[in-house]
This record gives structure tokens, C-alpha cells and sequence, in this order.
């Protein structure tokens, strides 16, 4: 879609609306892609369904990070190579809505 | 088997589905574990929000609108056609929505299921927070019980309910429920917006504690199959797209990106105009329909609300947290019959399925099971509402020159992009979906 580009829309980086978000941020992954399965993926969904921008494919290789996700799961039934492992984040870490 | 890891029930979840099952059990006396993964109930839910048929819930709590953590009661509604730069909208007010218990009043998720677990708890239910429910325990083929990720994690229980929402693992991991294809699941993304009291009011003619429910579909999400949504809370407004993930992903805009496109459509951008984001949230909704509903019961095993794709999501409705109330009422009573007889069969447990047949859960789902593949046609999506607008826009120029008669003007501008053969087939088609 070209008018995404243009000038008029003006949009808020995805990184500034997660910054308004609570985290509590588990050492422990809670996602994990085996990037193997990505090299060839050519529709790359991930990158496209996550409403958090967490996927992006740099240099031909699959980049993620799991701190910012919002636990909707998209990802994991987007991906039809089934790369993801997908599971809840510990009892009361992740993401918590407050005003929503 | 320590005395306080036996429960009479055990209901994982505490979302409208799970809150209220818990409650009508706690009230009955029975010693009821309710499980949530999130910090606190609501903690990791999202909705746009409108709380249809409120009513529900005055047979546990008779005059709940006093107490409940409600924004505001809507008294109109509004259906918009967006154009690329026009908009059409059929705009409904009426007072007969403005008295207790409300036809619908708008609530955010983080204060009313926190609301609605404490009914359960002062009720009586044991609400254990922070923690996540893995799997289910079974002696053969019963399920007697579940397995938190804690040490000494087991809890037992010769019911439990099931009410873990969109991204249930327990219907899955019981045989219930399949593994979700991208074209039933659709994901909301959400904002709230602080506008202040004064500015909501006078910007959507209300007054007190009067609200909006207003969605949009069109190029509301561009060349994405879905619509967006924008609601009045007491001094925010909820605003989000909801889209299916099979559209998203071949169409290959990001979600953000859409949300921020719709906020900027000329007829939006001045409702939403000053407006200070507060958060932005997302959820995945089973908006499959009736063919998404799993088998509801095994022994030892009942599922309810998102968990059993109870979301009546057909064009014009986006319902799911009354499905998920009159699921978790239902599937309550069940188990308390269950209790009743000491029989927590496959058989004695498929009185759920009946008591939702027989409730508007399972009757609308099915009376509108063509609706979804009608909403998701590619014409309705983008081509009508185009084409709606645009013939608004012939029969409302004034141009100085002699004007056609209406209906000219209108087929003249649906049949530039459509033959008269495929209008008639969607207008048909619209009908057994929506009409008759
Ligand atoms: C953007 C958006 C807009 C919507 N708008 C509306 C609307 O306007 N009106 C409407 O009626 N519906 C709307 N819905 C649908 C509505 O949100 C859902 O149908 C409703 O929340 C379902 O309730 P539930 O109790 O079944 O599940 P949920 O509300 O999802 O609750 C499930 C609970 O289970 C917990 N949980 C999950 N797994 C585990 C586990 N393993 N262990 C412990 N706890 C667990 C979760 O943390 C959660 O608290 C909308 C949905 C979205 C995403
Ligand atoms: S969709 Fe799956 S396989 Fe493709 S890039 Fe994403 S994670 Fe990898
Ligand atoms: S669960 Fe949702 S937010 Fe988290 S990574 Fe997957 S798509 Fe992104």
C-alpha cells in the first residue's frame, strides 16, 4: 500500500506505544523460534501479524525478542512452517494491561 | 493428597467465563479453585469494550449497575461505510437503552474482571493468582484435576472448567479442540485514549453517563479483511481493527500500521483529534463461528467462553464476554448437577452442550454460521463500502445540471465495478447470512 509512506500518515513508532506498556520481563523465554525453518520462509507472516513488531528478518536471518510480547499468540497460528514454540510466560510475569 | 489441593471444582481463568462460573459455585457452597496466569484477574485481557446484555448478571448480583466498574451505558450506535476519503454512517440513538441493567455499557478489562473474580471470592472461591495452569491430570479417561507450574503444583478436583480464553491449551491438550488455521483466528489491536469527560460528551452528543459504540468496516482496514471500532469510556475512548491473521499476513501490513491509518481517515481523525494514548493492547478472537465450536465436554471436563470459540462475530456483532458468561453460568450449573449426583461423566457432563442449545450461546452461533464467510467476502470488504460512498456522493452533488432519479444514480455506480449477476448473488447472500 503506498499511502503508508506518504507524508499525511503520520505514525507513532511501534517501540513508543510498547514504552506505555507494563512488562515484567522473565529471563526465561517464553517463545522460541528455530530459525532454521525461517531461511526460505518467503511470506514471512511473523513479521507482518505481530502487533508488538517483535519478528524481523535482517541480512537474511530471523531476528526476535520475546520481552515486549503482548501474549496474543498471533505468531505461533500465523506460522504454518510451525518454527514457533509457544508457551504462557510464568504466573504473573510478562505483560500486564492496566488501562484497556 | 494434602486436604486443601482437593477442590469440588477447579476453573482455570478468570475472565467473564471463568468469574462467573466460579461465583454461581462458590454460592452453592462448593470449595472452588480459580486459577489465573496474570498478576491479577483482567491482567491479560483485552476487549474493545462493550459488555452486551449486562442483564446476565443481575440474576447473581440483582443491582450490580450500582457497584460494577461500568464507563458508560450506550444509548447509541453507529455503523460506518469508509471510503477513501467519505464515510457513511447509519447512526442509532434511543433512551429505551438508558435504564438498569443497560443493553450494553462499555468497561475496560482490568478493573471489571478484577471487579467480577472478587464477587467470586467473597463468594467464597479461593483465587490463586500468578499462576499458570500447564496441563490437566487424569485418572483414564477422566480429567481429575490440574497441574500448575509451581512445585507442588497438582490441584484436584473431579470437575474442572475450563475458561482459559482465545489461546486455550486445555482444550487442545484434552483431544477438545483442533490446532487453529490464520483464517479463523482474527487479532485486535487496541488503544485507549484520554480525552477528558467534557470533550467525549460534547464531541459524541452525549450526556451523563450516556455512550458510544461505533465500528467501521470499509477502508477502516484498507485491503485487510476486518473492521475497526471506537468506543466511549467515561473520559477515554477505546479504538482498535480487528483483522484476520491469514488477510494480514498476505496483504503484508503491519498491524500498528493499520491502526494508526484508520486514526488518521478524515472521518476519524477528528474524533480521536488530542486524544493522549494511554496503552496499546492486543488479543487473538475465535471468530470462526459455529465451525470453530469444539466438542464442549469430556469426563471430568467442561470448556467455556474464547476456550470453546463462544464469540458471536458476525459483521455488524462482535460479542464475546456475554457468550462468556451464559458459557460459564452453563457450564456451572452443570457441575453443580454433577455434585448433585456424584457423577462427573461424559454423559452427566454433556448437559452443558443442552443448556447452551437451548440458551442464545449455541442458537446464534447457528443461526449465523453463514455469517463469517459472508463478512469475509472479498466485494463486502472493500469494493461496497466504496461504492456506497461513492454513490452517496452522486446523489448529494449539486451540480447545477439536471439531476437522474436515485436508483439510477445508485445502480449506475454499483454496476462501474460489479456485474448485475454477482450483485444479485451477494445480495442473496447477505440475506441468508444476516436477513432471513
Ligand atoms: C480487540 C477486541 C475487542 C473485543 N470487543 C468485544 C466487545 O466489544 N464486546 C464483547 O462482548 N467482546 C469483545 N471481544 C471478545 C471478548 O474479549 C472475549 O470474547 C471475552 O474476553 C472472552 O472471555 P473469556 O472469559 O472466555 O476469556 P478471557 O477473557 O480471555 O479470559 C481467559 C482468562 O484465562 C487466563 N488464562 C489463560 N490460560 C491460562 C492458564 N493456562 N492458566 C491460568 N490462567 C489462564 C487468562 O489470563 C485470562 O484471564 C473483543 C476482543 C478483542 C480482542
Ligand atoms: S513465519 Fe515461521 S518460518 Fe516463517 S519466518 Fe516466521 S517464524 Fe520463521
Ligand atoms: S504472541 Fe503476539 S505479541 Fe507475542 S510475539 Fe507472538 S504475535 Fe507478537
Amino acid at each position: 500500500m503506498q499511502e503508508l509512506a506518504s507524508e499525511s500518515v503520520v505514525t507513532q513508532p511501534i517501540e513508543e506505544r510498547l514504552e506505555l506498556v507494563r512488562f515484567k520481563v522473565d529471563k526465561r523465554p517464553h517463545i522460541r523460534v528455530h530459525t532454521e525453518a525461517c531461511r526460505g520462509c518467503d511470506l514471512t507472516p511473523c513479521v507482518y501479524v505481530c502487533p508488538a513488531g517483535l519478528f524481523e528478518i535482517l541480512g537474511g536471518e530471523m531476528h526476535f525478542s520475546y520481552e515486549h510480547c503482548l501474549e496474543c499468540g498471533t505468531c505461533y497460528v500465523a506460522c504454518e512452517r510451525k518454527a514457533i514454540e509457544w508457551e504462557y510466560p510464568r504466573g504473573g510475569w510478562g505483560v500486564s494491561f492496566r488501562a484497556s | 493428597m494434602h486436604a486443601q489441593q482437593q477442590f469440588d471444582v477447579i476453573v482455570v481463568g478468570a475472565g467473564p467465563a471463568g468469574s462467573s462460573a466460579a461465583l454461581v459455585l462458590a454460592r452453592a457452597g462448593l470449595r472452588v479453585a480459580l486459577i489465573e496466569r496474570g498478576e491479577y484477574p483482567g491482567a491479560k485481557n483485552v476487549s474493545g469494550a462493550v459488555f452486551y446484555a449486562p442483564g446476565l448478571l443481575a440474576e447473581l448480583l440483582p443491582t450490580f449497575w450500582d457497584e460494577a466498574p461500568f464507563e458508560r451505558y450506550i444509548t447509541r450506535r453507529v455503523l460506518t461505510f469508509l471510503g477513501r476519503e467519505s464515510a457513511f454512517s447509519l447512526d442509532f440513538h434511543t433512551r429505551h437503552f438508558a435504564l438498569p441493567p443497560y443493553n450494553g455499557v462499555t468497561v475496560l478489562r482490568p478493573k471489571f474482571d478484577r471487579w467480577l473474580a472478587g464477587k467470586a471470592v467473597e463468594a467464597g472461591a479461593l483465587l490463586i493468582t500468578s499462576t499458570v495452569v500447564d496441563d490437566l491430570l487424569y485418572e483414564g479417561e477422566r480429567v481429575i484435576g490440574v497441574q500448575c507450574r509451581r512445585d507442588d503444583g497438582a490441584l484436584y478436583a473431579p470437575v474442572v472448567i475450563a475458561a482459559d480464553g482465545a489461546n486455550s491449551f486445555l482444550a487442545k491438550k484434552a483431544g477438545l479442540q483442533r490446532e487453529f488455521s490464520a483464517e479463523e483466528m482474527s487479532l485486535g489491536v487496541k488503544e485507549v485514549l484520554r480525552l477528558g469527560v467534557r470533550t467525549i460528551e460534547e464531541r459524541f452528543h452525549l450526556t451523563g453517563d450516556e455512550g458510544m459504540a461505533s465500528e467501521y468496516v470499509g477502508e477502516a482496514t484498507g485491503p485487510i479483511k476486518g473492521g475497526a471500532f471506537l468506543y466511549t469510556n467515561r473520559e477515554t475512548l477505546s479504538l482498535g481493527i480487528i483483522v484476520q491473521i491469514a488477510s494480514l499476513a498476505q496483504q503484508r501490513i503491519r498491524p500498528y500500521e493499520l491502526l494508526d491509518r484508520f486514526k488518521q481517515h478524515p472521518a476519524v481523525a477528528p474524533l480521536v483529534r488530542d486524544g493522549v494514548t494511554l496503552e496499546y493492547s492486543a488479543h487473538m478472537i475465535p471468530e470462526g463461528g459455529w465451525q470453530l465450536v469444539p466438542r464442549l465436554a469430556r469426563a471430568g471436563l467442561l470448556v467455556a467462553g474464547d476456550a470453546a470459540a463462544l464469540v458471536f462475530a458476525a459483521g455488524i456483532f462482535l460479542e464475546g464476554m456475554n457468550f462468556a458468561v451464559a458459557s460459564g453460568l452453563a457450564a456451572a450449573e452443570t457441575a453443580l448437577e454433577a455434585h448433585r449426583n456424584s457423577d462427573f461423566s461424559a454423559a452427566t457432563l454433556s448437559g452443558y452442550r443442552k443448556r447452551l442449545e437451548q440458551s442464545f450461546v449455541l442458537q446464534d452461533l447457528r443461526r449465523f454460521r453463514l455469517t463469517p464467510a459472508f463478512v469475509n467476502n472479498e466485494r463486502l470488504q472493500n469494493l461496497y463500502p466504496e461504492l456506497l460512498c461513492q454513490a452517496a456522493e452522486q446523489v448529494f452533488r449539486s451540480e447545477g445540471r439536471p439531476r437522474k432519479k436515485l436508483g439510477s444514480t445508485i445502480l449506475t455506480t454499483l454496476r462501474s465495478k460489479v456485474s448485475l449477476w454477482t450483485l444479485l448473488r451477494d445480495g442473496w447472500q447477505a440475506g441468508r447470512a444476516l436477513f432471513f
